[in-house]
């Protein structure tokens, strides 16, 4: 591979993003609360605990079935935020715009950020408005950070997983990413694929509140279920096992996943969550959030283990075991 | 019936491993010649549940695995010409050429995109009259009637501006190499499921006569695979080899006849080089002269020496059974999905990526 370039895999949210974090970015910035790589900062500020974390959005096609590019980056950084045990309360949106785009489209757009803010019950506080010249970028990108409040007695972090956790994802997975996909590359289906965009903090907040306790809070979004795992067994240096035949996949996104040879493991999700929480409490806090509509389809996918350190297994449907490694790079369709 | 879920079933997977276990008295290799059944191999962990004496081994069927160095050189080649983009499926683009890969020429300023179809690299021609597009045709019986039919297309719509390098591949021609060369011990084959969509059961039946193996086609669910297997597996105790469908719900006697009408309307068989096994006679595809005008290797010419594969890469021998990855000296240390050596390694179907990710 070349070294001296950063190829479109060093942004595929895989081990290579990995890699250019640890490389390039850690040595420099280097500071203790970056080096926890967490999805966003947990700060201490004057007997506060606050969430921070920023993230940029170049989703192409920038309207796809489900959402916007507007939306998407008001949910992705309250989803950030809220991943932390916090609760948002402010984001600011900066916006890199090429001559030429469409007024009624960056209009749609503000639009959905509005309402996408307003369901979530955060504020959009400041912002930044940017024009580059035609072809200095693709029509519009959007970065948003956001900060909220964490409340006494959370404790989220990735390495908190410990044996004896369940793990509980919150839905289906790879709507999001076969979604853009679909839409992206024109490809037709009976029943349209929908990206399952929404703010979790709603959903957070409650289940935080009956159970303050939860170990390890993340939103799977680019590199998907597979690697957000792979990432929590190496922080927090146990192993993970999970179930094929009790991860919630919907038909229709199967079937494209099949038909292009992608495993929805590895597909972008933008409007769910993992919990790992002490498995007598498991049924409970799961029990909760399928009363959430964000959170009908939540099952109990896996659990922690003392073996296997840093790494993830998977019991396939007929018995066997295969390891679900980390992302690699983004995934190519197949030719056959 | 959704044709998914009823051939995952847990239930049923298990009663089928059951009997293969009762049935397994001594060592049997079995090669699944196609990448998509390697995948499916690892991804439900077939090889954890067979008895230790049941080998699997995968074949030449990963369609990027087996394309030549120098056809990958041509393809780097090609998409350096001055005014050209790039048209290809996403697999090609991470294979290491002998100096370059398309991604690194990507990086440079390459107008390379990856498609989904062919007809999306005719609309990406329409669109850029300017300019020469070359479509890679990578691929076995499964992808190249979609080629062939783009040419139909361009050539009716008058777009001149599209051109297909033919690098195709077909499989039965393979499948006898394997066996005259005696490449490695093979006790019977698991043939591929989409490449018998298209050419149907008969396609194997001169094979099958000659070798007298034992040949099952069947489909890529943990179901096909492990009932193919039951299947080969009582076929070569009893010494009976049969050439069976087990994949009746796509794979019909007869194929898909418009669409090997299509292929063989546009492109002949030529004799073409494989990675790891050689030349092989009649395996390939050229352009019929009829449709020459569209032989992106006929029009652009790209000079590009013989080349060599990398130096201790064993992907050659991997494709024909010889050896299993984690024996490439390579595997894992200098060669890994990062940084191949490689096209084993780079390929989602590749027998080394497939190792790479799912093996301990």
């Amino acid at each position: 591979m070349d070294q001296t370039r950063i190829l479109l895999d060093h942004g595929s949210g895989g081990k290579l993003s990995n890699d250019l974090i640890a490389e390039l970015m850690l040595p420099v910035f280097d500071n203790p609360v970056l080096a926890g790589m967490e999805d966003g900062a947990t700060l201490d500020i004057q007997g506060c605990r606050i969430a921070f974390s920023t993230d940029s959005y170049t989703v192409e096609p920038i309207f796809f079935p489900g959402g916007n590019i507007g939306d998407l980056a008001v949910n992705g950084t309250v989803n950030d935020v809220a991943m932390c045990g916090a609760i948002p309360l402010y984001l600011s949106a900066g916006m890199i715009i090429e001559a030429g785009f469409p007024k009624a489209d960056l209009e749609k757009i503000l639009k959905s950020m509005g309402m996408a803010a307003k369901a979530a019950g955060v504020q959009i506080v400041t912002g930044d408005t940017k024009v580059v010249a035609q072809g200095a970028a693709d029509k519009i990108f959007i970065n948003t950070s956001g900060i909220g409040l964490i409340p006494e007695g959370v404790r989220i972090s990735a390495a908190n997983a410990r044996p004896g956790d369940k793990i509980i994802l919150s839905g289906t997975i790879a709507d999001h990413g076969m979604a853009v996909l679909s839409r992206r590359e024109g490809l037709e289906f009976e029943s349209p694929i929908e990206s399952d965009s929404a703010a979790l903090n709603l959903l957070v907040g409650r289940m935080l509140d009956t159970y303050p306790d939860i170990h390890v809070l993340r939103d799977p979004t680019r590199g998907g279920v597979g690697t957000a795992l792979n990432e929590i067994a190496l922080h927090a240096e146990t192993g993970i096992r999970i179930y094929e035949d009790q991860i919630p996949v919907k038909d229709s996104v199967a079937g494209i996943c099949e038909l292009l040879g992608f495993d929805p493991l590895y597909v972008a999700n933008e409007g769910k969550l993992l919990a790992f929480v002490n498995g007598d409490h498991a049924e409970t806090l799961l029990n909760l959030i399928q009363t959430d509509p964000l959170g009908k389809d939540a099952c109990i996918i896996g659990e922690v283990v003392p073996d296997h350190s840093g790494k993830v297994i998977m019991e396939t449907a007929i018995g066997g075991e295969r390891i679900i490694d980390m992302l690699t790079g983004e995934q190519l369709p197949r030719i056959c | 019936m959704k044709y998914i879920q009823e051939y995952r079933d847990s239930r049923l997977s298990r009663k089928i491993i059951e009997q293969i276990a009762a049935i397994s008295h001594r060592d049997i290799r079995i090669m699944e010649v196609c990448g998509t059944h390697t995948v499916s191999i690892f991804r439900n962990g077939i090889r954890t549940v067979l008895p230790a004496n049941v080998s699997l081994i995968s074949g030449p069927g990963c369609p990027v695995c087996v394309t030549d160095q120098k056809e990958i050189d041509t393809a780097i080649a090609l998409a350096a010409q001055e005014n050209a983009i790039i048209a290809t499926f996403g697999d090609l683009i991470r294979v290491p050429g002998t100096f370059s890969s398309l991604q690194k020429e990507q990086a440079d300023g390459r107008d390379i995109r990856i498609v989904y179809s062919t007809f999306d690299a005719i609309n990406i021609a329409r669109q850029n009259p300017d300019k020469d597009v070359i479509f890679l045709g990578i691929g076995f019986e499964t992808t190249a009637p979609t080629i062939a039919a783009s040419v139909l297309a361009a050539k009716k719509a008058g777009v001149s501006n599209y051109f297909v390098y033919s690098a195709h591949k077909l499989m039965p021609p393979a499948l006898e190499a394997l066996m005259n060369r005696e490449l490695s011990r093979i006790d019977g084959f698991l043939l591929p499921g989409h490449v018998s969509v298209i050419i149907g059961t008969k396609a194997y039946g001169k094979f099958f006569d000659k070798y007298r193996i034992p040949c099952v086609i069947t489909g890529f669910e943990p179901v096909d695979i492990l009932q193919a297997v039951l299947n080969l597996t009582e076929m070569i105790n009893a010494g009976s080899p049969r050439l069976e469908n087990d994949y009746p719900r796509a794979v019909t006697e007869a194929g898909n006849t418009e669409a090997t009408k299509i292929m063989y309307s546009v492109f002949e068989p030529c004799d073409t080089a494989w990675r790891g096994i050689g030349t092989i006679a009649g395996s390939g595809l050229q352009f019929r002269p009829e449709y020459a005008g569209f032989d992106a290797k006929a029009h652009f010419d790209p000079d590009v020496p013989d080349a060599l594969p990398p130096k201790g890469c064993a992907c050659g021998e991997i494709l024909t059974g010889k050896l299993t990855p984690p024996q490439c000296p390579l595997y894992k240390t200098k060669c890994t999905p990062m940084n191949p050596v490689g096209p084993c390694m780079v390929s989602s179907e590749g027998t080394c990526a497939a190792y790479y990710k799912y093996h301990d």
